[in-house]
């Protein structure tokens, strides 16, 4: 199948969905969590029904900034609140006793201004030391420095998607980005490049078998990973979408990242690394004419 | 060896790994299983091992907690570097009075800024914890000078550092608590030195200028330890013992980060991912099957091979579990069919060019390039995240690491059940349909 000759169509669709990411970033940008911004969660498991409305009004005559409470279902309920040292955290406690009878801090956290940079910095020397080692591993591999920047190219692709999707996630249904989101862009990575070596291989084996040019290659070894690239993708969605249903607020929002990242990660691959290569190879090709 | 003699390898392998991978103690058709825990005696050598899942502080419930050192005061690079290693040692101290079962402290330093970080594992009132943790509490032995209506303390510069440790004791004569004191050698002079200059005089021991206890010196005391003895009850002489144990941060520190997670939330973390790993594990089984019928069969039995292997190793090693390291564990399920998916489609071609088993080898070896490339890749970035070697400009700690390391090791043992076993059990059923 000539795969290929469509090339433009995957761009504009990769186009597309960045475009509506990146739109979604500028706007309404990232819903950082306590990880980044600083500021306090508590979970607290409250005996009697209690109005987050009128808890959040008592709260704030203590002096103490509520972001949100949401009701998690069951007698649990999640605060964000501005950072708060163990004075306020006991007031807040007594306030809640008062109207809700028994209570009980399931979990709390509490996180400086100063982590949130840090985290950032990490995070970007992790993905750079990341993107670096697999450029160099591919390359070497493949023999071919295409193959390395291709493949980098569509790993950023996915990051991209991943992070505009969320921004949008974030704007619309309060997905906050936090450790574990980080965590999920990480694996990102690895997930996008191993699609992309499987089909990499194809072309690598099939070109010292028959030879021939690189966009014959390509379209045969698209055909012959296809049902390969989907069903593994299957797989793994069962898995995550398992994980989001059933696995609890906490890690919910973690496996949908993963989830995006993935389907992301299963279509960059034939669809976006192997048509950069093919392209890259005949603006090399017109230049050399 | 023959596939069938690595087949009786694998199985027996397994049985292994299925021993410890069980829980302690369970209930299967109605009967009560408990399974022992390794006691193995070779002469004077001895194994001991109980096959326990190690859960994170989110699982089991803790306080994480990060601390910031002021090191303005300090402007040598090299002074500030012993300086936090002064805080982690009394910290340490701090934390092991609270009987804590396998706290953690360890320091880290990012961009100038330096971090004691604390875990401490099921602790119930993480408040008192913090409180004692950060005291900066500096304490001193002070001289009395001037008569009993004006009197003045006047610090010596005998000081917590001085001392090496304090413990409760009874005394022999009068069954009383009692509290001893150790010296450093240097501190043992200076104590010397002090209590010569203050016979029948009272040496008071101050924590962060308060007098804790003002005991009187009898006589010069040259060993370098001392007895205070007094009107304690048992719980004061303990207190004075712990306060003096704790001593005195070289520093001051700030509570930077506090992530407490109650039992409770724990335990129910942990049923909700097992359930969810349970539907997805059974999933991936009925895809497989449906995909690849009988092949696939061979890939579900690998695929429970490689969850009863992962367990058992986590146990082994043993890995540290977090909510994050569940997630990666089960991420990795889905991954560690991908090699068997990659030889089946690679098999369904090349059947069609060459006999069956002929094509299997063939499948196998073909595939494994990709297989191996593509794992590489992945287990790069799962290193990356690990941040084995604790570089400082890397993530050190949480959960990205927990959920690294489960990630790497569902890949290795991935590639052993993908490659080895699925093989294995191909080469043999193929065999049979043969015959």
């Amino acid at each position: 199948m000539n795969w290929m000759k469509f090339r433009r169509v995957y761009f504009l669709i990769s186009g597309a969905v960045i475009a509506v990411g990146v739109y979604s970033l500028l706007t309404w940008g990232l819903n950082l969590g306590v990880d980044f911004k600083g500021g306090a969660l508590i979970e607290y498991k409250i005996e009697k029904e209690i109005s987050t409305e009128g808890a959040t009004a008592k709260i704030e005559e203590k002096g103490i900034a509520v972001t949100s409470v949401q009701k998690l279902g069951g007698e649990t309920y999640l605060f964000r609140l501005e950072s708060v040292d163990n004075e306020k955290r006991e007031s807040i406690k007594g306030v809640l006793q008062e109207v809700g009878g028994s209570v009980e801090e399931l979990r709390f956290e509490n996180v400086g201004p100063s982590i949130g940079p840090e985290l950032i910095k990490k995070t970007i020397y992790a993905l750079v030391i990341a993107a670096i080692a697999i450029l160099i591993w591919i390359t070497i591999q493949f023999k071919s420095f295409k193959f390395g920047v291709s493949a980098v190219l569509a790993m950023f692709h996915d990051s991209l998607v991943l992070l505009g999707l969320y921004s949008l996630l974030g704007h619309l249904f309060a997905a906050e980005v936090d450790f574990l989101f980080v965590t999920a862009m990480l694996t990102i990575l690895s997930f996008s490049v191993h699609d992309t070596i499987v089909v990499y291989d194809r072309i690598r084996e099939s070109q010292k078998k028959l030879g021939g040019n690189l966009y014959d290659l390509a379209n045969k070894a698209v055909t012959e990973t296809f049902v390969r690239s989907i069903n593994n993708s299957f797989t793994i969605i069962f898995m995550l979408v398992a994980l989001a249903l059933l696995g609890g607020s906490t890690i919910k929002w973690f496996a949908i990242a993963l989830l995006i990242g993935t389907i992301s990660g299963t279509y960059s691959s034939p669809f976006v690394a192997v048509p950069l290569l093919v392209t890259w190879e005949e603006i090399k090709h017109k230049i050399s004419k | 060896m023959t596939p069938e003699k690595k087949l009786l390898f694998i199985i027996l392998l397994f049985g292994v790994a299925l021993f410890i991978s069980l829980p302690a103690n369970f209930t299967l058709f109605d009967r009560k299983f408990t399974r022992p825990d390794l006691d193995l005696r070779f002469g004077s050598f001895e194994i001991k091992k109980n096959f326990d899942l190690i859960f994170g502080l989110d699982l089991a419930g803790g306080s994480h907690l990060v601390f910031e050192a002021d090191v303005s005061g300090i402007p040598d690079s090299q002074r500030r570097e012993s300086a936090i290693e002064g805080v982690r040692d009394v910290i340490e101290r701090r934390v092991n009075l609270f009987g804590i079962s396998e706290p953690n402290v360890q320091t880290s330093t990012f961009a100038g800024k330096d971090r004691i970080i604390v875990e401490l594992p099921g602790i119930k009132e993480p408040k008192e914890a913090i409180e004692l943790i950060g005291k900066t509490a500096q304490l001193s032995f002070a001289e009395v000078s001037g008569e009993a209506e004006e009197q003045t303390l006047i610090p010596t510069d005998l000081t917590g550092a001085d001392l090496a440790r304090a413990d409760v004791t009874f005394d022999q004569t009068t069954g009383k608590p009692v509290v001893t004191l150790e010296f450093t050698s240097e501190g043992g002079n200076k104590f010397a030195e002090i209590t010569g200059k203050n016979v029948a005089k009272q040496l008071p021991i101050l924590l962060d200028g308060q007098v804790i206890s003002a005991p009187v010196v009898q006589e010069q005391i040259t060993g370098g330890s001392a007895i205070i003895s007094g009107e304690f009850t048992l719980d004061e002489a303990k207190t004075l013992a712990i306060q003096l144990n704790a001593g005195a941060l070289p520093v001051p520190i700030s509570l930077v980060e506090e992530r407490t997670v109650g039992a409770t939330l724990g335990a129910e973390s942990v049923e909700r991912s097992v359930k969810a790993g349970l539907v997805g594990v059974a999933m991936v089984l009925v895809f497989m099957v449906a995909a690849y019928g009988k092949l696939g069969i061979v890939a579900d039995l690998g695929l429970i091979i490689f969850g009863v292997l992962t367990l058992a190793l986590y146990k082994l090693i043993p890995v540290v579990l977090t909510l994050p390291g569940i997630a990666g564990f089960l991420l990795s399920v889905g991954m560690a069919v991908d090699s068997n998916i990659l030889i089946f489609e690679r098999f369904k071609e090349e059947k069609g060019k060459r006999p069956t088993s002929d094509a299997l080898e063939v499948s196998f070896g073909r595939a494994w390039d990709s297989i191996r490339d593509a794992n590489i890749a992945t287990l790069v970035t799962a290193f990356i995240l690990a941040n084995p070697f604790d570089w400082s400009f890397l993530h050190t700690s949480g959960p990205v690491r927990g959920f690294a390391i489960t990630l790497a090791l569902g890949i290795g043992i991935s590639l052993f059940t993908g490659i080895v076993v699925s093989r294995n059990l191909l080469r043999v059923f193929i065999r049979e349909e043969k015959k």
